[in-house]
């Protein structure tokens, strides 16, 4: 069918009619709901059975026919993981929380029939003197701001109708109909939206270079080859609102004049694909996505493709490798893909986040996106907070926001009464943040300056039981494994560094280890093909710098003081 | 996935297959494609289907073997009917995966990326499910299982011992 901006105002109104309880400002008296009880369908969730939960709440409206005063939504994250599976009710954001199967029988029987909460099921710190606190409430929240998951734990993101009903492909529409490619690109760039894959290039910069680079076919790819392990955020964008980056896509293909796009994501998140197969086929199904969208005569085609489990498929030249079915491993830049990237064509590639951004910033302008953030770091971040710490789970904040505040006052501090060691961020390219720069901004050039970055935005939290010496060894393990071998640098030099950190945390290090380390992390750095070994020392040169005498116990008193490391566990440490 | 039944339902499958190959082998760059097919499908690529997939797509063999080794998610030899992977990204690391893979080693007989020589368990690690908040996780066929302690690792080894050597083989999970 074809679509128009009447009709994707009529999907709108009738569809906000019957999403009055949550939250949005459609206050129709028609409301046809009660309750509206909203289940979180995230990777996490479900495997803590929320889908059973689901079935069960809706066998038991059935049973009693109370289909037209309670609604059952399935939704995306809502961020509080560790307290999966979650269950909403509203009206009141009522957060019940850890739920077993047979607990929604009560919720239905007492809060839903008889309208009183059932006290001991909710989220323990949403509990006050007066009342319950609605999740947007709670310790966790405060801080966080949504723009990328605007939409996340609102909305069904199976059903595109919802999407649409809180303003979903109107910035499609307003792209097409009311500005040029060029103002969109002016638009991207004045916002300042930097890649939220990590690198932190501008991403109107790279728009604008595809745009300007010659060539009747180009690409638009979405990078959702989330590899770095502790990171869940794009996975949680594709399962709680994929239409964000279809959209956004869309846009970004008339921006730069593509027809074609390509998602590649991970074959390791089952549900991730799913879902955008299934908005892909709703969105080609209302017209927005195919032939000739709003009657413009632009047409956008997307498809799917599967990456096969290699971490450095992350790097765009063996990202476009991957697509093209060879061995995706990455080439000397430039050209860059800008100018020859997949099949030898102008492509532009950003992240699943970068793009989830897009569609706020044309409907609400840059200055709007202005708003949060710092000035060189715009916007609000996603961040995946897990390891040692309480609140696990993901969550969005604004730029500029001290890693203090995450991990004590949103992530609720380290549990079991241990001292806080360090945040991880950047996974195996990043670094470990020690206790003494906690104070840090999260931004891309703060982070930068103190020897680690942004990264995709895992946040992985160690305390004192963690050792130093074996979190830079396991990060090596990794990257020797994921080192695709076409460099010496990184194929040779990574292995050294790892034999090296064995050695250490063997007993077998002296007094030439750490300046040998130092030394392979400096050539490696200097001499490899691509960011996956320009950053393989990163997690080794941290980890120096914050927890040096560390090392110096492993080396020279053949001791780990967090009592890790197993050939050391019979000499003394520290606590005993 | 069918990497144990005999040769007559073998080559039905290999027939499906083609007939597969057949709808994509005109798109461009379909050979990952080709073998998430085929992985799904046989439970590995092996030779023949290598073939199969070179001579249809008309890339050269080695092309195909290349990326196949290339990528871990291709595997050479059969995965098992129970297929067990531990995840060993970082947040599951420093919650205890080593302890779980270890466990899962010994009970099993087999080392990370073997399959028993009855073909009813492989073992492999995989870096994040993404399952972070559940760490560390376990995944049976693909269903995860968090917040896995050794002793639940013991009981859960046990239970799927239980399932799947009282099966007789040709008893499927597709």
């Amino acid at each position: 069918m074809s679509m128009t901006f009447e009709k994707l105002k009529e999907i709108r109104e009738e569809t906000l009619n019957r999403m009055n309880l949550r939250g949005f400002p459609s206050d129709k008296p028609n409301a046809p709901y009660r309750w509206s009880v909203a289940i979180c369908m995230e990777t996490s969730c479900m495997s803590s059975k929320s889908p059973q939960i689901k079935q069960r709440l809706l066998d038991l409206i059935v049973r009693d026919g109370k289909e037209n005063e309670i609604e059952v939504v399935g939704t995306g994250c809502f961020g509080l993981c560790e307290a999966g599976p979650i269950v909403i009710v509203r009206p009141g954001d009522t957060f019940y929380y850890r739920l077993d199967v047979e607990d929604i029988d009560r919720i239905y029987e007492s809060h839903l029939l008889g309208g009183e909460p059932v006290r001991d099921l909710i989220y323990p710190e949403s509990i006050t003197d007066d009342g319950y606190l609605s999740y947007f409430e709670i310790p966790f929240m405060a801080h966080q701001e949504r723009v990328a998951l605007r939409s996340s734990g609102h909305i069904d993101p199976e059903d595109i109708r919802e999407y649409i009903a809180l303003g979903g492909y109107e910035a499609l529409y307003k792209a097409l109909v009311e500005m040029t490619p060029d103002d969109v690109i002016d638009v991207i760039t004045e916002s300042g939206l930097r890649g939220r894959g990590g690198g932190g290039f501008i991403t109107g910069r790279k728009w604008r270079a595809t745009q300007a680079s010659p060539g009747d076919e180009k690409f638009i790819i979405c990078n959702a080859d989330e590899g770095e392990p502790g990171a869940f955020m794009d996975r949680s964008i594709l399962e709680g609102d994929p239409h964000s980056v279809i959209e956004a896509m869309t846009i970004a293909g008339y921006a730069i004049g593509s027809d074609q796009g390509y998602v590649y994501v991970r074959a390791e998140y089952p549900i991730a694909v799913e879902r955008l197969e299934k908005a892909i086929g709703q969105a080609n199904d209302l017209g927005l996505l195919g032939a000739n969208i709003f009657g413009t005569g632009f047409s956008f085609n997307l498809e799917i493709r599967l990456g096969a489990g290699a971490f450095v498929c992350g790097e765009t030249t063996a990202l476009a490798a991957s697509i093209e079915g060879r061995r995706g491993m990455p080439r000397s830049r430039p050209p860059y893909s800008a100018d020859k990237g997949l099949w030898g064509k102008p492509t532009m590639i950003n992240n699943v986040e970068t793009f989830a951004n897009v569609p706020y910033i044309i409907l609400n302008g840059a200055e709007a996106f202005k708003k949060v953030g710092t000035e060189n770091s715009p916007g609000t971040k996603v961040l995946a907070l897990s390891g040692k710490i309480k609140n696990v789970g993901l969550v969005e904040i604004p730029m500029g926001t001290t890693l203090r505040q995450l991990v004590e006052e949103i992530g609720g501090g380290i549990p079991n009464g241990k001292a806080f060691k360090a945040v991880q961020t950047g996974g195996p390219s990043g670094g470990c943040i020690g206790p003494e720069l906690l104070d840090t901004p999260i931004d891309f050039d703060r982070l930068a300056e103190i020897g680690s970055m942004m990264g995709p935005g895992g946040m992985i939290v160690l305390d004192e039981d963690v050792c130093a010496v074996d979190v830079a060894r396991f990060y090596m393990d990794f990257i020797v494994d994921e080192s695709c071998g076409k460099c010496t640098p990184c194929r040779e030099g990574t292995k050294r560094m790892l034999e090296i950190l064995i050695d250490i945390t063997e007993g077998r290090g002296d007094e030439t280890s750490i300046p040998r380390l130092e030394r392979l992390a400096r050539t490696t750095e200097l001499a490899s093909l691509c960011g996956l070994g320009q950053t393989a020392a990163n997690p080794i040169l941290s980890t120096l710098k914050s927890f040096r005498d560390e090392y110096e116990a492993h080396i020279k008193e053949k001791r780990c003081p967090a009592g890790v490391c197993k050939a050391l566990t019979n000499n003394l440490t520290k606590d005993d | 996935m069918v990497s144990h039944i005999n040769s007559e339902e073998r080559q039905k499958e290999i027939a499906a297959f083609e007939r597969d190959l057949e709808r994509i082998k005109d798109g461009r760059g379909m050979l990952m494609l080709a073998l998430h097919l085929a992985q799904n499908r046989f439970g590995y690529v092996p030779s023949d289907v290598q073939r199969i997939i070179a001579d249809t797509l008309k890339v050269p063999l080695s092309t195909v073997y290349g990326v196949v080794t290339f990528y871990s998610r291709f595997t050479l030899i059969p995965r098992g009917r129970c297929d067990l992977s531990i995840c060993t990204g970082t947040t599951c690391y420093i919650q205890g995966a080593e302890e779980l893979l270890k466990e899962a080693e010994e009970t099993l007989g087999i080392k990370d990326g073997e399959t028993s020589p009855d073909g009813n368990f492989s073992l492999s690690t995989t870096r994040c499910v993404g399952a972070c908040s559940l760490a560390p996780v376990v995944t049976v066929n693909g269903e995860v299982h968090g917040r896995m302690t050794v002793q639940e690792m013991k009981k859960l080894l046990a239970d799927l011992k239980k399932q799947y050597l009282s099966q007789p083989e040709s008893n499927e999970d597709k």
